[in-house]
């Protein structure tokens, strides 16, 4: 099998992105926990502007943790970090695993929520609740309930929590790992078409090979113990991508590639 | 069945299954089990009384109570009040005093380190001897009283809330961190909702407990303390041999408790009938 792995970030053209100005930018960051752990060990890796980038890896080897990094939510044990401007005033969205909504306040207050932080009133802010609930479908769900919503619904509601303070980066750490099959092909179209018409950059973090394909414009394969970067792959697809993609054997084909590298990451 | 069909009665709620029992049948055997067994105790005991011809003073049946309780109404209904008050200022002073000290505790580790061992030495130490020695040293009967209540009381709402505050979800607490909550941001959106189904807990046990320590107080206080509280009643009936006005004020005091917990059940329900999994009823 020929195993044309891709060339580097810093040296190959991206098809969105732009090395020469990043987003984000990690230089041998490293990351040991309190226990001794080491989660990450001398990571490099650039993030140009409107990339939509996977981070792919088996369980441990600090993907989750490199998200984290990157929205300075831990702190590195060395190296250095640089990210979007204004992360902490909305510049960065977050989206867990779980939808992570706060069950006792309605869909509307839960996407409120970063914007209010921001001491933005809940009159100032209804359009652009009302934007955000609109672009993920949800618009006449304001006044639900989480628990009143399927699984779905709920991640959808926390993108929309995500996505209304407009961020240039988004952080997404396996968004769609918990939904079924056919929920979470239908949330990954949506997000592609959201990707493609806003100007975001996305980092995306999984372990699914079928998704990174489908969704990235490039893979970062990473191993563990200690976790690092083993391949950097750019998935150089055409757009739009739909289910004739997903059919098609250009996908076979990079889903194969994607996956020898993940097999290697894991014997290595 | 015609596709355009479908639509349509997948919106509306599903058809009512016949074997499956209506709602209402279940809020009923709610009310007519418990009753059944109520009156099954009521005529058993008139029966065993009456058979065997037992004296009131020493079990009076039923009926002998209720018409007791009809005719020291009077008497009771009053001290009842009294009872009720003390343990209302109890409660509310352990809610204040409980609620107030898991907020620092939360607020600090060093507060909560030193604080907390004394929370729960008052906790463990029996009300019943610690009562007399608030009695020498308060003079004032109804401080005396409500305080006794109070230290039965507190330890649940401290407690529960304390682990309310502490249960905040870790993904929102990163949350609130992405977007540079403040801590007074975090505890008024973040921590205290997630704290409120905890505290509600802890007041539907601190309810019940108040009375208890309301009625404890008022038996070590006796006649030296405020003296016309239900408790005191039932004592009093006791040294006069008058049993059916003990079993009487004994009905009351219970029925109190009951009207308590029911009180703030229904507070509890108001509360989170929206959104907490206790409250909410399960689909099936």
């Amino acid at each position: 099998m020929s195993l044309a792995v891709a060339p580097r970030a810093d040296t190959a053209p991206r098809e969105r992105g732009e090395a020469s100005d990043p987003l984000v930018r990690l230089e041998a960051v490293s990351k040991t926990f309190a226990n001794g752990t080491v989660a990450l060990a001398g990571l490099d890796l650039v993030i140009g502007r409107h990339e939509f980038v996977s981070l792919l890896g088996p369980s441990g080897c600090g993907k989750s943790t490199a998200l984290r990094l990157i929205a300075g939510l831990t702190r590195p044990t060395s190296g250095r970090i640089r990210g979007p401007e204004g992360a902490a005033r909305g510049a960065v969205g977050f989206v867990f695993q779980e939808p992570t909504l706060m069950p006792w306040a309605t869909v509307f207050d839960n996407v409120w929520l970063p914007l209010r932080l921001q001491g933005i009133g809940r009159r100032q802010a209804e359009g652009r609740v009302a934007e955000a609930l609109a672009m993920v479908g949800l618009a006449e769900f304001a006044r639900a309930y989480p628990r009143e919503l399927s699984g779905g619904m709920k991640m959808r509601v926390s993108i929309a929590r995500a996505l209304v303070t407009r961020p240039s980066l988004l952080l997404m750490d396996e968004p769609f790992a918990a939904l079924d099959e056919i929920t979470r092909l239908k949330l990954n179209d949506e997000l592609l078409a959201l990707w493609r018409a806003q100007s975001w950059t996305v980092v995306f973090v999984t372990h699914s090979v079928y998704e990174s394909v489908y969704l990235s414009t490039r893979i970062v394969v990473m191993a563990p113990r200690p976790g690092r970067v083993v391949a950097d792959l750019p998935i150089e697809a055409p757009w739009p991508r739909d289910e004739a993609f997903r059919t098609s054997p250009a996908y076979n084909a990079l889903c194969r590639r994607v996956s020898a590298e993940l097999h290697r990451a894991m014997g290595s | 069945m015609a596709s355009a069909l479908e639509p349509a009665t997948a919106s509306l709620p599903a058809a009512p299954d016949p074997t499956e029992r209506a709602p209402g049948d279940d809020r009923l055997a709610r009310i007519l089990a418990p009753a059944f067994i109520a009156v099954l105790v009521v005529v058993g005991w008139e029966a065993i009384v009456r058979l065997n011809e037992i004296p009131h003073y020493i079990l009076p049946g039923p009926s002998l109570v209720a018409r007791e309780l009809v005719e020291s109404w009077p008497i009771l209904w009053p001290s009842l009040l009294i009872t009720v008050k003390i343990a209302g200022l109890a409660l509310l002073a352990a809610v204040v005093g409980g609620v107030g000290l898991a907020l620092l505790c939360s607020i600090s580790k060093w507060i909560e380190l030193s604080l907390f061992p004394y929370a729960v030495v008052l906790q463990v130490t029996p009300v019943v001897s610690i009562a007399p020695l608030i009695l020498i040293y308060v003079d004032e009967p109804l401080t005396a009283v409500v305080l006794c209540a109070w230290i039965v009381a507190f330890f649940p709402i401290l407690s529960n809330t304390m682990l309310g505050l502490a249960s905040a979800d870790h993904n929102l607490r990163d949350l609130f961190e992405l977007y540079g909550a403040s801590r007074w941001q975090q505890l008024l959106l973040l921590r205290l909702p997630t704290a409120l189904p905890y505290f509600l807990g802890g007041l539907r046990i601190a309810g019940g407990l108040a009375l208890i320590g309301a009625v404890v107080a008022e038996y070590v206080a006796g006649t030296a303390g405020t003296g016309t509280g239900l408790a005191f009643r039932v004592l009093e009936a006791q040294y006069r041999l008058n049993i059916p006005r003990m079993f009487a004020g004994l009905l009351l005091l219970a029925l109190t408790g009951v009207a308590i917990y029911l009180l703030f059940s229904a507070l509890s329900h108001l509360l989170l009938h929206r959104w907490h999994e206790s409250a909410v009823r399960r689909e099936r």
